[in-house]
């Protein structure tokens, strides 16, 4: 703890490492947090599934008589919960009742489209984490990149190949601005990033909200705030032809990812950042400039997160509103926690994220189920990920059988 | 040795990222109480935004404040105040005082603060009206409005401080407003009694605390995360029962009474301030209430002392035999439970009835008004205030048609809380063990 190990509040730096969800202090093997990874999924999609049970119409109406037949509550509980499960499966994954190959195949190309900006943005707040910043501002990052990437888009006119470019620089330009200031402000001023980011998420929501009342901004002939649709060359092409949504955002959030994971693990600048996020003071005393750290990481964090809402402008929506970040944002910030901050672990948790929001789609529509079911088992994932027991719980048994073997 | 404790003794500093003799330097200048130009820089910039906006560009109407009603028992004349005149006099009176403080050259007194920032306000009012088509406002709604809007802004910030005071982060006011609004209305309905919807909506928001205590100091989770992940979880959770058990039974589960108004005989008649302070709900006299007991209980009692050095410096309060975490755990129930009366408000006041996400985003305005108010219960009330005086003037000024955008009337507190952190409007400067956890060696 820097707290209790600080000898003297003046030279106390801050920012636990918050790679590590808890501050135990026990180094966790690659096998102990992927077991605890899944155990945390697993008890989040049973809770989620009892709240789904305990709310049916059908279970409250056979619940009347449960003393008489209680396993007809039982089945109409296995049955609301499990009909809900298998519809988000089927609009996830894998749909048996699509026509053909491909219609039996795009839910999974849905889950990697909607999966492409929570990558994105996730790889934003991992990247803070590991240098000590809590990047609660991936939500108005992406806003402010997907508002200079439309702007761009609808208002430049350029050949095919170039605008897409042109798009991408001006998304990632917009999010490292919006994260910049924050590095900045905390570099120069020593405020905290937490209260920073939170704050300039709603400037950036108001900001967008009111260019949206602009006529440079808004579409013509409409009074719904909304920007006109981009130029052709300036979308991401299909990557698997018309009828798939799935679109090159999807490779350029793969590529994010193997920069990420290159950056961190095997250049300068992620070892520095690394090591300011591990012990600012430590890195201070080996010559790392720590407030240069800040700078450049929330700047690389937010081009991330503006290119996240590069992925949306060009992607899927085409034009801008205020809405056009949805939640992905706070969602990155879950997508960060389930994959450890490392890149690739938030790359699987962005899609496993985007697999629910996909799935849940589709479960509303069939069962009815409401879609913030989602949320709680999402929220509730991240809980049980940070929470110790359920670790001590797996490893101590892992341990038990070691030694009986 | 605890007496040494009651000063407050000049807050350790946790600028991490300066260099330490930038530190040292900062910390004698703030001993000696060096020269500064800096009240006088920030005075200058208001004067001059007032000349350029309120005095050159006034739009010559006059402006009506109307300070009574046809049926009021008392009534005032109204309050004509011609705009370019009244913009003059805000711009040379601001420049004036960065006169004054350029010669002084030292720290702003809190009473010059308070006027530069009253004269402001007034200036931009003026302003703004007169620009408007009909330019008549009545000041009784403004400032009524403008306390309804605060009031659950000032429960939820009290909440955050009582948590931050003894070094607890507090991101999930959100939640612990919208669980608060859930359980009153749910409960108020079942009950059919709004008392009991205000007792549960104390406890829906304790039990949001309890989960923060357990994860946070319990279980020593980062402190953050699980704030951003409550306020996730609540939002589902709510939005879930919602849309599935109180939408189609709305009858059953989501219609709440409210709790009555309370109207003080004579008081309520006086003049603007009477409908303002004295015909209000119950909550709202809670609030003052509230935030007399917050400040008396951390400034004036055992208790609060602890709590202050528990937040400041945990290792030393625990040498000197205070429970760090236990202590931790009490104020984070309490501050549920003031949070809650807060989330009531919603449910039990406003409107008879829970709609999803209905505080909207009103959790996260509190924690910035708790920042804004230097971690002071007085302070975090002025915040709240000027927070829902912003945001009552947004509505209203769009009501009377003025050219501000009022996207950019939204965005004050935002942009204020930002330039209050990184020290640009004073300094806000947060309890320096906030955020991190205890360990006993």
């Amino acid at each position: 703890m820097s707290a209790s190990t600080a000898p003297a509040p003046t030279e106390q730096v801050s920012a636990p490492p918050p790679t590590e969800l808890s501050a135990d202090g026990q180094r966790r093997t690659l096998l102990g947090s992927t077991l605890q990874s899944v155990l945390a999924v697993v008890t989040a999609l049973l809770l989620g599934g009892l709240l789904v049970a305990v709310t049916d119409e059908k279970v409250r109406h056979t619940a009347g008589y449960f003393f008489a037949r209680p396993g007809d509550t039982f089945a109409a509980m296995w049955r609301a919960a499990s009909s809900a499960y298998v519809a988000m499966f089927h609009g996830a994954v894998y749909n048996p009742s699509g026509a053909g190959l491909s219609g039996k195949l795009y839910p999974l190309t849905e889950t990697l489209t909607v999966a492409t900006p929570l990558i994105l943005a996730g790889l934003g707040v991992a990247l803070a984490f590991r240098a000590g910043l809590f990047n609660i501002g991936a939500q108005g990052q992406i806003l402010v990149g997907a508002t200079l990437a439309a702007w761009v888009g609808f208002s430049w006119h350029l050949p095919a190949g170039v605008h897409l470019l042109a798009v991408l620089a001006a998304g990632a330009l917009g999010g490292a601005v919006w994260g910049g200031i924050v590095g900045l402000l905390k570099a120069r001023t020593g405020a905290h990033e937490v209260i920073l980011t939170i704050m300039l998420n709603y400037v950036a929501l108001n900001l967008v909200a009111w260019l949206l009342t602009l006529p440079g901004f808004q579409r013509e002939g409409s009074s719904n705030p909304i920007s006109p649709a981009v130029d052709e060359n300036a979308m991401f092409p299909k990557l698997l032809g018309e009828h798939f949504r799935l679109h090159w955002g999807f490779v350029v959030a793969v590529l994010a990812t193997v920069a990420v994971a290159w950056l961190l693990n095997r250049s300068t600048v992620g070892f520095e950042l690394r090591a300011v996020g591990a012990n600012p003071r430590a890195a201070r005393t080996a010559g790392i400039s720590v407030t240069r750290g800040f700078v450049v990481v929330m700047l690389l964090a937010g081009m991330l997160a503006g290119l996240a809402g590069t992925a949306q402008i060009s992607g899927t929506e085409h034009s801008l509103t205020s809405g056009v970040a949805a939640s992905f944002g706070f969602d990155a910030i879950t997508v960060a926690l389930l994959g450890r901050s490392t890149p690739w672990g938030t790359f699987f948790a962005g899609i496993l994220y985007g697999a629910f929001r996909a799935g849940g789609v589709t479960m509303q529509s069939m069962t009815g189920t409401n879609i913030d079911i989602v949320l709680v088992v999402q929220s509730l994932i991240v809980l049980f990920v940070a929470l110790p027991p359920l670790l001590t719980l797996a490893t101590r048994r892992r341990r038990i059988q070691e030694v009986a073997a | 040795m605890s007496s040494a404790l009651t000063t407050p003794a000049p807050r350790p500093q946790r600028r991490d990222t300066v260099p330490e003799t930038e530190l040292a330097t900062a910390a004698a200048n703030r001993a000696v109480g060096v020269r500064t130009l800096r009240p006088a820089l920030g005075l200058g910039v208001l004067a001059l935004l007032a000349l350029l906006v309120f005095a050159l560009g006034a739009s010559g109407q006059a402006v009506q404040f109307r300070l009574s009603e046809d049926d009021d028992a008392v009534r005032l004349p109204d309050l004509c105040v011609p705009s370019a005149p009244w913009g003059w006099f805000v711009a040379v009176a601001l420049a004036a005082l960065a006169v004054w403080a350029a010669v002084r050259a030292r720290k702003l007194p809190r009473w010059a603060a308070v006027l530069a920032g009253f004269l402001f306000v007034t200036g931009f009012l003026v302003w703004v009206v007169a620009t408007a088509r009909t330019p008549s406002l009545s000041v009784t709604a403004l400032l009524a409005g403008s306390v309804a809007l605060a009031t659950p802004l000032v429960f939820g910030s009290l909440g955050g401080l009582l948590c931050e005071r003894s070094g607890v982060v507090n991101i999930a006011i959100e939640a612990q407003l919208l669980f608060g609004a859930f359980a009153a209305a749910v409960a108020g309905t079942l009950a059919g009694s709004a008392w009991v919807g205000l007792l549960a909506a104390v406890l829906g928001s304790v039990l949001v605390s309890a989960v923060l205590a357990l994860f946070a100091i319990r279980f020593r989770v980062n402190q953050v995360i699980v704030g951003v992940v409550l306020n996730v979880l609540v939002s589902g959770l709510t939005g879930f029962l919602f849309a599935t058990v109180l939408e189609p039974n709305a009858a059953v589960f989501n219609a709440p009474e409210r709790l009555p108004l309370v109207r003080i005989p004579l008081l309520a008649e006086i003049p603007v301030i009477g409908p303002v302070l004295f015909d209000q709900s119950v909550i709202g006299y809670l609030m003052y209430l509230a935030v007399a007991v917050v400040w008396f209980a951390l400034y004036r009692t055992r208790w609060g002392l602890r709590t202050r050095a528990v937040g400041e410096h945990p290792k030393a309060a625990d040498t000197l035999g205070v429970s760090v975490n236990a202590l931790r755990v009490r104020n984070v129930l309490l501050g549920g439970a003031v949070a809650g009366i807060g989330g009531a408000f919603y449910t039990l006041v406003s409107v008879s009835a829970f709609t999803r996400d209905m505080t909207a985003g009103a959790g996260y305005i509190a924690l910035a008004a708790l920042i804004f108010g230097r971690w002071n219960p007085v302070g975090a009330l002025l915040a709240s205030l000027l927070f829902g005086f912003a945001s009552n003037l947004e509505s209203i000024l769009s009501f009377l048609g003025t050219p501000v955008p009022s996207q950019f009337l939204a965005m004050l507190p935002y942009v204020v809380t930002i330039l209050a952190v990184a020290g640009l409007v004073g300094r806000s400067r947060g309890p320096a063990a906030s955020g991190e956890p205890y360990t006993k060696e």
